[in-house]
């Protein structure tokens, strides 16, 4: 077994070049899980807290609250994680190559935003196998903006040789109230990477893990294939709207009553909680396109509110810890 | 003399933005430079994805020292005064001039040495850049008044000769290094002046000049085609884009799957163009290759390869998903396809697509039953202009907007439908701006046309007209297609009644609609009303036609209709005019036409003005002019006219003004009738020797009131007679 993570942290220590880094990189392409775990190493060894998934269904890594509600606020944050993100409508039945309806995004948050953060970044990239005078590596703009999140960056996505690996964005505000400090956001999509780096095109054919003494390799679709199947059909024609519709109301409801009860955090899982069963109501094609802005408006709502009340229930404190810090 | 280097480096600069960054940069330097007494002079400007550069030759080492001169109170004037001016002076009284009484400052500032000034200008500099986006970060941006930048500031170069120009912004201090390439070069180099900086980059894998840049993508691309016996089809924003991309651009030849050519070529374009930023090639026979040209940043280990094949993939990925949407779409029928319109809100107010392609059709099948586009089968009309908006819910017209027209023509050819309703459904939307491709063929003259009227009747319905630098649903590029077709085709008929007609639907619809019960009876007794005649309808067609049936709805919807379309007529006068300056066309005489009413026929009201333009080219046209505003003069100070004219020419001058005018009369007003407009002009003519002997060998105002108001009478019928031709008071000079 490769355990090229469990030394990472010497591996990946800053001060390394990074085209030294690729270079003296095993060629053989890192499966799945060994990318996952290189990212680990790479970012734990610059200081970030590993987190696990949030236990919640969501639609991208910035809806874990290690994103949202801690990218709010004064203190220092630096995590990284893994989230599952689920997207119904992009379920394709397991039969494009492409297209997934529950995908890998790995998150980094830095806060503040690092003065060398493009350089960490491409650090990492070098340290799961991408060498930058071999593959074209650019920064091109591109803003953030997420309507239902109240929130907004700018930044770019990260090309390699043209294919777009990673979101790259400098939070300025969320929840509609300005990120003072900033903090910087990447936001890997490891099947395209996976897929990239191992030359594979279908995403189903990617080695998920090799193979040990007797224990075979897995492949990505030997895990997810038959999930794809089975989560395209009831998220397009399964799942029933009168309790999905029952379910966004209540979910809209107890975040309210959350709030007013000040958890600001218990609020938040009910904001996701709506956020993820509007998807699945705009998948079941239930949602015209005049209610569509409706419902996004009060999932928004939803999420201001969390975060204010986040903000409300941490300021004291804050500026406690931070004189002179001010919303 | 000393030249003076400043550059500002970033993290990546998006490539749209960096010519308004350059611009900027000068604006701001030579502003600094002057409020500081220097004259910037020759400056030279460049800008990378990383960094902006300036180099300013030939600055003097210092500011040259000047001597004041203020005037103060006088001698004599109260303490209060003095007291003040040597406040606000610095000075004591000692140190005053008394001239003749008054008091004197001369306060000598010394120049300043040059290093200094910059230092405080390269601050301001960064601090009042104006990017179109800008943000904050690091841990800086705990504070709201933190800098703002386009994308984090990393670093300062400012030397002036061979100096440091010491500085600091939000914690970044100008020094000698910078940094090159960010993988060939990552380490950082130090700049020793202006002279070498531009050299010591690109021995950093950095080319700093853009248009060298550009120079390298344009010309490296076409020759990467044309190795492999290709041409590149040339694409200037590309080039500009990718040049704003890179440090260090290597433009690369990739192939794709020659079975994706079944996509048009537009698409293949439009996919490789936007979402790639890749150029597309032609082979030998002129048509679209399974070829692209990608530009790198680096010059690869490899020579390129892995970046090529890289890039085809992702290329290949994008071209299945055009050929995913091509092949779907097909599976319906267009006139499937516009069933989805209905859901499609095209304006709150003007109701669904659906609405407006329904009313589209009908005008556009009026256009061709009346024979106002010749030769159209208004048949065929009507089936265009239902299939026109069916593209809209196409998946790849949802995936590339631009695509809109096109792809239904695609549909319409591939679906076997006629060529004549195929071409009409593809070019129904031009000319899209001046210059672009007129209709000609029929059916899509009638589509075009209708749309255009549709949208432009429709938004001034509900008063949603363009105001200043606003026009939100380009009225004015409508108005100057309407114009555009009508001339290029010779269509003659009643613009006021086709705006009626795209009006009144509108108008009554929204007065309908709080009337259900009238809704019908209001749009039909409108649209009837609106054909019928082409000024305001009668109060005897409002008597016999609509009161025994409605009530008032009808009226206010007609009048309002009519009240509207009198508007529109303004702004086609006003964008007829916009468009015809550049043909040359004088503004004032299209006024004097249109000062007549009643001329809604584009085509004869050009040919009008086009003759008379050609007639105040002449002398016997500006003298009649000069005889005209004489005439017209007179007329106004005469006032009420008095007395009973005399019955018979008082004079042989008289007489023969008299004379003239009974034989220019009617054979202008007959040229006219008959659109011999050249003629018109010509018996126009006729009357200024008469006119002009008229002036000089009688007075208008002559003593006896019988004599006057006869000549007065001669003047109102020669002005008359002008005016049966054009307004001529409206004609400037």
């Amino acid at each position: 077994m490769r355990r090229r993570w469990a030394n990472a942290a010497a591996i990946f220590a800053p001060a390394k070049d990074i085209a030294a880094v690729a270079d003296g990189a095993d060629k053989t392409p890192l499966s799945f899980q060994d990318m996952i775990l290189t990212l680990h190493a790479y970012w734990a060894a610059r200081g970030c807290a590993i987190l696990q998934p949030y236990d919640m269904r969501v639609g991208a890594g910035t809806f874990h609250p290690s994103t949202t509600l801690r990218s709010l606020g004064p203190e220092p944050w630096n995590v990284a994680y893994v989230q599952p993100s689920r997207r119904p409508t992009d379920g394709r039945y397991g039969e494009n190559p492409n297209r997934l309806q529950h995908y890998y995004q790995y998150q980094v948050i830095l806060k503040p935003s690092p003065a060398d953060l493009q350089e960490q970044y491409l650090g990492s990239l070098a340290a799961i196998g991408i060498d930058p005078l071999l593959h074209d590596i650019r920064f091109v703009e591109d803003d953030w903006e997420s309507p239902t999140l109240g929130a907004w960056g700018l930044g770019w996505e990260v090309w390699c040789d043209g294919m777009e690996v990673t979101q790259f964005t400098y939070f300025q505000q969320m929840g509609g109230f300005d990120c003072k400090p900033v903090a910087g956001e990447l936001t890997y999509g490891l099947e395209r990477l996976a897929m990239y780096i191992q030359n594979v095109d279908n995403v189903y054919d990617l080695r998920f893990s090799d193979a040990v003494g007797d224990v075979a390799a897995v492949s990505y679709g030997d895990v997810f294939l038959e999930n794809e199947k089975q989560f395209s059909k009831w998220n397009f024609e399964v799942a029933d709207t009168d309790t999905l519709f029952a379910g966004f109301k209540a979910a809209e409801e107890e975040c309210k009553r959350a709030i007013a009860a000040n958890v600001p955090l218990a609020a938040y899982d009910q904001a996701i909680e709506a956020s993820h069963l509007f998807n699945l109501l705009q998948a079941r094609g239930v949602i015209s396109v005049q209610e569509r802005a409706n419902y996004m408006a009060r999932v928004r709502d939803l999420a201001k509110g969390s975060c204010k009340a986040w903000i409300d229930s941490q300021s004291e404190r804050w500026t406690a810890k931070y004189p002179g810090w001010t919303l | 003399m000393t030249d003076f280097l400043l550059e500002l480096r970033s993290e990546e600069i998006p490539a749209r933005m960096q010519a308004g960054a350059r611009a900027e940069l000068e604006k701001l330097f030579r502003a600094q430079l002057s409020a500081a007494g220097l004259e910037a002079g020759d400056l030279t400007i460049w800008s990378t994805p990383r960094r902006l550069a300036l180099i300013a030759k030939g600055l003097p080492e210092a500011t040259a020292a000047v001597s004041e001169e203020l005037k103060g109170p006088r001698s004599s004037a109260p303490p209060q005064a003095l007291e003040g001016f040597l406040r606000k002076t610095g000075l004591t009284q000692d140190q005053l001039e008394d001239r003749d009484g008054v008091y004197f400052a001369v306060i000598d500032k010394p120049g300043r040495a040059t290093t200094e000034v910059l230092s405080e200008a390269i601050p301001a500099i960064v601090r009042g850049f104006a990017w179109p986006k800008s943000m904050r970060w690091g841990k800086e941006s705990a504070s709201s008044e933190s800098l703002r930048w386009v994308r984090p500031l990393s670093g300062i170069v400012a030397i002036f000769g061979e100096e440091l120009v010491p500085c600091e912004v939000s914690g970044i201090s100008a020094g000698f290094a910078t940094r090159g390439h960010r993988f060939h070069c990552p380490g950082e180099i130090t700049i020793g002046s202006a002279a070498d900086y531009a050299e010591k980059l690109r021995a950093c894998h950095v080319i700093v000049d853009h248009e060298e840049r550009q120079s390298i993508v344009r010309d490296g691309a076409a020759k990467a085609a044309a190795d492999a016996g290709l041409t590149l089809v040339e694409d200037e924003g590309l080039v500009i884009e990718n040049a704003g991309l890179t440090e260090w651009p290597v433009p690369l030849l990739g192939r794709f799957d020659e079975a994706f050519l079944e996509v048009p070529p537009e698409v293949i374009q439009l996919t490789a163009r936007v979402n790639q930023k890749y150029f597309v090639v032609n082979g030998a026979d002129g048509k679209l290759a399974n070829g692209f040209v990608c530009t790198a940043n680096i010059d690869a280990k490899d020579g390129g390869a892995e970046i090529v094949a890289g890039n085809r993939k992702v290329l290949a990925a994008r071209l299945s998903d055009a050929r995913f949407f091509w092949e779907q779409d097909q599976k319906k029928t267009l006139a499937q396809h516009a069933e989805k319109l209905a859901n499609i809100t095209f304006h709150e107010k003007l109701g669904t697509v659906a609405d407006k392609v329904e009313r589209v059709a009908k005008l556009a099948e009026w256009l061709a039953s009346e024979g106002i586009v010749p030769n159209c089968d208004p048949a065929l009309a009507r089936q265009a202009a239902e299939l026109a908006k069916a593209d809209l819910v196409t998946e790849m017209v949802g995936e590339f907007p631009e695509l809109q027209g096109l792809m239904g023509g695609y549909y319409a050819r591939a679906e076997g439908l006629p060529d004549a309703v195929a071409d009409a459904i593809r070019d129904h939307y031009k000319p899209v701006g001046q210059g672009d491709d007129v209709p000609t063929a029929p059916v899509t003259v009638a589509i075009s046309l209708a749309d255009k009227l549709d949208s432009f009747g429709g938004f001034f319905a509900i008063d949603e007209r363009p105001t200043g630098s606003k026009d939100p649903f380009a009225l004015r590029r409508s108005v100057i297609g309407i114009a555009s077709i009508v001339l290029a085709n010779g269509l003659r008929f009643s613009l006021r009644d086709a705006m009626k007609w795209s009006v009144g639907r509108v108008v009554a619809r929204r007065i309908g609609a709080q009337h259900a019960q009238h809704a019908f009876a209001i749009e039909s007794a409108l649209v009837a009303a609106g054909l019928a005649s082409s000024g305001q309808p009668s109060e005897d067609y409002k008597e016999t036609h609509l009161l025994p049936k409605l009530d008032a709805l009808a009226i206010e919807a007609l009048d309002r209709a009519a009240a509207v379309s009198s508007e529109m007529m303004n702004f086609v006068a006003d964008r007829l005019k916009v468009q015809q300056r550049e043909a040359g066309v004088r503004h004032d005489l299209i006024d004097a036409v249109f000062a007549l009413g009643g001329e809604d026929d584009l085509v004869r009201l050009l040919a009008r003005v086009k003759a008379l333009q050609a007639f105040m080219a002449t002398e016997d046209g500006t003298n009649l002019l000069a005889g005209y505003k004489r005439a017209a003069n007179i007329l106004k100070q005469a006032g009420e006219v008095s007395g009973t004219a005399a019955a018979t020419p008082p004079t042989a001058a008289d007489a023969a003004l008299l004379a003239a005018l009974n034989t220019a009369e009617p054979a202008a007003s007959a040229a006219v009738t008959e659109e011999r407009f050249t003629d018109a002009m010509a018996a126009l003519a006729s009357l200024r020797a008469p006119i002009d002997a008229f002036f000089e060998g009688v007075m208008v105002n002559d003593p006896d009131e019988a004599i006057r108001a006869y000549r007065l009478g001669l003047l109102a019928r020669f002005t008359g007679a002008v005016h049966g031709v054009a307004d001529f008071s409206k004609i400037e000079g």
